[in-house]
């Protein structure tokens, strides 16, 4: 029995969970920058917070992690939370509901079954709603808040890719399909099935002109949007003014109306963010979601960003603001209580002080502090130099260390 | 090279039996009634097969205890819809026990799917095929389900005690019952499967052509439109003064209804000799049901019966799975009595559960514990703290599974006297189980109701004091 972790999950080490908190912290920041407020969500929720038509896609239920709770006599069962995204509209609309504006922002983990157990079944989010309005300034304004976050964690050569399920699903309508079957093609779309958009091309070629808007990619003049059908001209009107507004703030997007993956609740703009070709978050605008839950008609947008892979991307040395300086302090058997002491003295002024165990090395410290019950009381070592200062009192010691740490200071 | 197979009883027995012998695997003593559960080829001196019900053929071939199984689809699918990666190949399809899954309800109860998907309400749909109705209701975008796993008589639930049953038969069988189908989940027949691992590592090319090459007969083709039927069973009428009082089919039946007799409760056609599930009886405002002991408990818990004659074993059972439900043991009836055992090999050299965890302790692969108490089982596991471990669900003749297909048995037993002939021994004794009456403590009837469920409560327990 070598690996006693379970399939599919992975264990983050004391390097990549500096990374973690790095992104974390850069992530929280922004957000509480911008008016967001932090939230938190139950690991566990009903299941049919999920199942109706609307929420998540088939391919995505087929993968929840469901189960009977201990009081599951009644047949209903929980998941763990698959998504982050309508949970926070569950919080909105048991909680929130006054308040006609909210702006909220979550660090989450979510579950996913995935077969092969090689790809990670518990994912890390970050993530931001912003819900009672609907303009094309606040979707921009999530657009923008995703970018600086990735250009705050250091991140070059992002991609915005633009969609609109409100398009999509117009088109769908345009084509004369039953509900039932339009529902069906956009949950292939959005499960990123290309074909699904093809086969409908084969039969119905009589739309192929409807549909040539699907194959829109790249970044087109605003003339190749124009369509004589009114019925395109609402969700048209919205992805033009989005985009108008983008190009205004100086932001370079694509456009590829067939993408936008995974979320049946979407109802406007999806963008997705990429950097070579790996997708690294995305979002988009879901008005119907909050009525559908039994809220009031609120519109709302959001978006996600994969912790897991900014983890891969984001070098925590190069953004680190200057850690503090570590100690080892090595106290003789007869004076640990005063190794204890200065230790905390030393945390106090703001270095990391480790009492000697064993085990550690010199060479990962900048200081080495001697503590003895007989004169000389405290010899520091510095390790870079080396050096060795001795003192009387742990005044002396922190003025030592001041010292140095200002001649430092004046050199570089 | 050992081959082991793995072969079903019931519906699929006899045609199963007629093609092994047309292809000349040449087994004897596979054939109904026959109490052997290990069986041998002549033609193949490496080929052993054991006979087990349908449900656990799937699960035995998955993990590995054998390399090939015949059972219908729809035990396939049930086990792949829950757990898609299990180790299982569908070899083929063997062209014969051709029957369907539908999506059932009763004719006045039942509205199409797509009315279904807008409901807010709770859809209960109940199957012995839990795993499938869940995604069937999932794929079908019902809002909010509940799902109530059986061990049988899915059909006797419609429209009272659920709104659709996931039942396997032809459109006439469900008719039979007084169900419309909504929806045909599944095409069922019977097929060969395989262990993945066994399958690249053993050359079964011999064994196995044989069966495959055999023209499968031509299936009748589905008609798409689904017939409505009219219903025939009696209905009872919604009222919240109706008691609803569940008593079990199968082996308790002849002295439960001894026992109701005496108590003054005189129903009408139980034991049914037609499978009746609805039988009546003159005591007004009580509605009878005849369904599984093992489903009761969760039915009980539910509110969907108020009064259910089950045993004791399963109400703990339930227990284990629920602590905090509100269903309670009323009466002891002092029928039927069993004791609840762990069991194991005789060839062990173990006597109680201190041997059990120290026998366990030395190995390096899990202790494999069958039990149809699957939360019994694994309560009494954790509790002796056996260590790694794994409960492995047996649909009944658990005690074939020892010693080749597990370690540890969680049984009932009655005088032991089969736990001896298997060459199986008893190390602990869990409890004892009788039958009882069960209730819901949870729930504030009517006073009409109230004053009905007291009066049972009252004969049954008068009945009791005079056996």
């Amino acid at each position: 029995m070598k690996n006693q972790r379970c399939k599919g999950t992975r264990d983050l080490s004391p390097e990549e969970m500096a990374a973690f908190r790095l992104i974390e912290g850069t992530f929280r920041e922004c957000c509480l920058k911008w008016g967001y407020k932090e939230v938190r969500t139950p690991t566990l929720e009903y299941l049919h917070l999920f199942t109706s038509t609307g929420t998540l896609t088939p391919s995505r239920l087929g993968k929840v992690y469901s189960f009977l709770d201990w009081d599951g006599w009644s047949g209903e069962r929980v998941v763990l939370r698959p998504d982050g995204t309508i949970p926070i509209a569950r919080l909105y609309i048991d909680s929130m509901e006054g308040e006609r504006l909210a702006r909220l922002f979550y660090v989450t983990n979510i579950f996913v079954f995935e077969e092969t157990g090689k790809e990670a079944r518990e994912r890390w989010q970050l993530g931001a709603e912003l819900i009672g309005v609907s303009s094309p300034t606040a979707d921009v304004e999530l657009v923008m808040l995703a970018l600086e976050i990735l250009k705050r964690l250091g991140l070059k050569g992002i991609e915005l890719r633009l969609s609109h399920a409100g398009l999509i699903r117009a088109l769908l309508t345009e084509l004369g399909l039953s509900p039932e079957e339009q529902a069906r093609i956009f949950d292939r779309i959005l499960d990123g099935d290309a074909e699904a958009l093809a086969k409908v091309k084969r039969e119905r070629p009589e739309v192929g002109k409807i549909l040539s808007l699907l194959d829109l990619k790249g970044k087109p003049s605003r003339l190749q949007f124009t369509s004589d059908l009114p019925e395109l001209k609402p969700a048209i009107d919205d992805f033009v003014n989005i985009a108008k507004l983008l190009e205004t703030l100086g932001c370079d997007y694509q456009i590829d109306i067939a993408s936008g993956r995974g979320f049946e609740y979407y109802t406007g703009i999806i963008f997705q963010i990429f950097q070579n070709g790996e997708k690294l978050g995305g979002g988009g605008r879901y008005d119907a979601l909050i009525p559908l839950m039994g809220g009031r008609d609120t519109p709302a947008s959001g978006f996600a960003l994969y912790l897991d892979h900014l983890m891969k991307l984001v070098k925590p040395g190069a953004l680190a603001k200057g850690k503090p300086q570590r100690i080892l302090i090595r106290a003789e058997p007869e004076a640990v209580k005063d190794g204890f002491s200065i230790a905390e003295r030393l945390r106090e002024a703001g270095y990391m002080a480790e009492l000697e165990l064993g085990g550690q090395k010199e060479a990962d410290f900048n200081w080495g502090l001697e503590v003895r019950s007989q004169p000389p009381l405290f010899t520091l070592t510095n390790q870079a130099k080396p050096q060795k200062f001795e003192a009387k009192t742990t005044d002396e010691v922190l003025a030592i260390l001041r010292k140095a740490d200002a001649n430092k200071g004046s050199a570089a | 090279m050992q081959i082991k197979v793995a072969l079903p009883k019931g519906r699929l027995l006899n045609e199963t039996a007629a093609r092994l012998q047309e292809v000349g695997w040449g087994l004897d003593g596979y054939q109904e009634k026959t109490r052997l559960y290990r069986i041998s080829s002549q033609k193949f001196p490496d080929l052993t097969a054991k006979v087990f019900h349908e449900r656990d053929i799937p699960i035995q071939v998955a993990i590995g205890n054998y390399d090939l199984g015949i059972c219908g689809s729809d035990w396939i699918e049930e086990l792949m819809a829950k757990y898609p990666s299990s180790a299982l190949l569908n070899v083929g399809n063997l062209g014969y026990g051709d029957a369907a899954l539908y999506a059932a309800g009763s004719p006045e109860g039942v509205s199409t799917i797509e009315e279904m998907k807008t409901k807010a309400e709770i859809i209960r749909i109940a199957s012995e095929y839990p795993n499938l109705a869940e995604s069937f209701a999932l794929k079908s975008r019902l809002r909010r389900v509940s799902i109530f796993p059986l061990w049988g008589a899915a059909e006797a639930y419609p429209p009272e005690n659920a709104d659709l049953a996931l039942v396997c038969g032809t459109i006439e069988e469900l008719s039979g019952y007084g169900l419309v189908p909504v929806s045909k989940v599944l095409s069922v027949s019977a097929c060969l499967i395989a262990n993945k691992s066994s399958w690249e590592a053993k050359d079964m090319g011999g064994v196995v052509t044989p069966l495959l090459n055999k023209e499968p007969v031509q299936q009748a083709v589905e008609p798409e439109t689904i017939r409505q039927y009219p219903g025939q069973r009696p209905r009872y009428t919604p009222s919240e003064d109706v008691v609803w009082f569940a008593l079990p089919d199968g082996h308790q039946q002849e002295h439960t209804s001894r026992l109701l007799a005496k108590a003054g409760i005189p129903v009408d056609d139980y034991p049914s000799a037609t499978g009746n599930r609805r039988p009546t009886t003159t005591i007004s405002g009580v509605a009878i049901k005849v369904i599984r002991p093992q489903d009761m408990p969760l039915q009980v818990a539910n509110g969907n019966f108020d009064l259910a004659i089950t045993g004791r074993d399963w109400l703990m059972e339930h227990l284990y799975q629920f602590p905090s439900s509100p269903v309670q043991e009323l009466i002891d009836l002092k029928l039927g009595g069993v004791k609840i055992v762990a069991v194991v090999s005789q060839e062990l050299s173990i006597s109680d559960a201190k041997g059990l965890r120290e026998f366990n302790a030395k190995r390096a692969v899990p202790l494999r514990v069958a039990s149809e108490y699957i939360n019994t089982a694994d309560n009494y596991a954790r509790d002796n703290h056996l260590g790694l471990y794994r409960v492995i669900p047996t649909w009944g003749a658990s005690e074939a599974f020892l010693p080749e297909d597990a370690d540890l048995l969680i049984e009932n037993a009655q005088t032991g006297r089969t736990i001896a002939r298997h060459n199986l021994k008893i190390i602990d004794t869990l409890s004892e189980s009788t039958a009882c009456l069960i209730g819901n403590t949870n729930r504030t009837p009517s006073p009409t109701k109230q004053e009905r469920i007291n009066s049972i409560i009252k004969a049954l327990q008068t009945a009791v004091k005079e056996i």
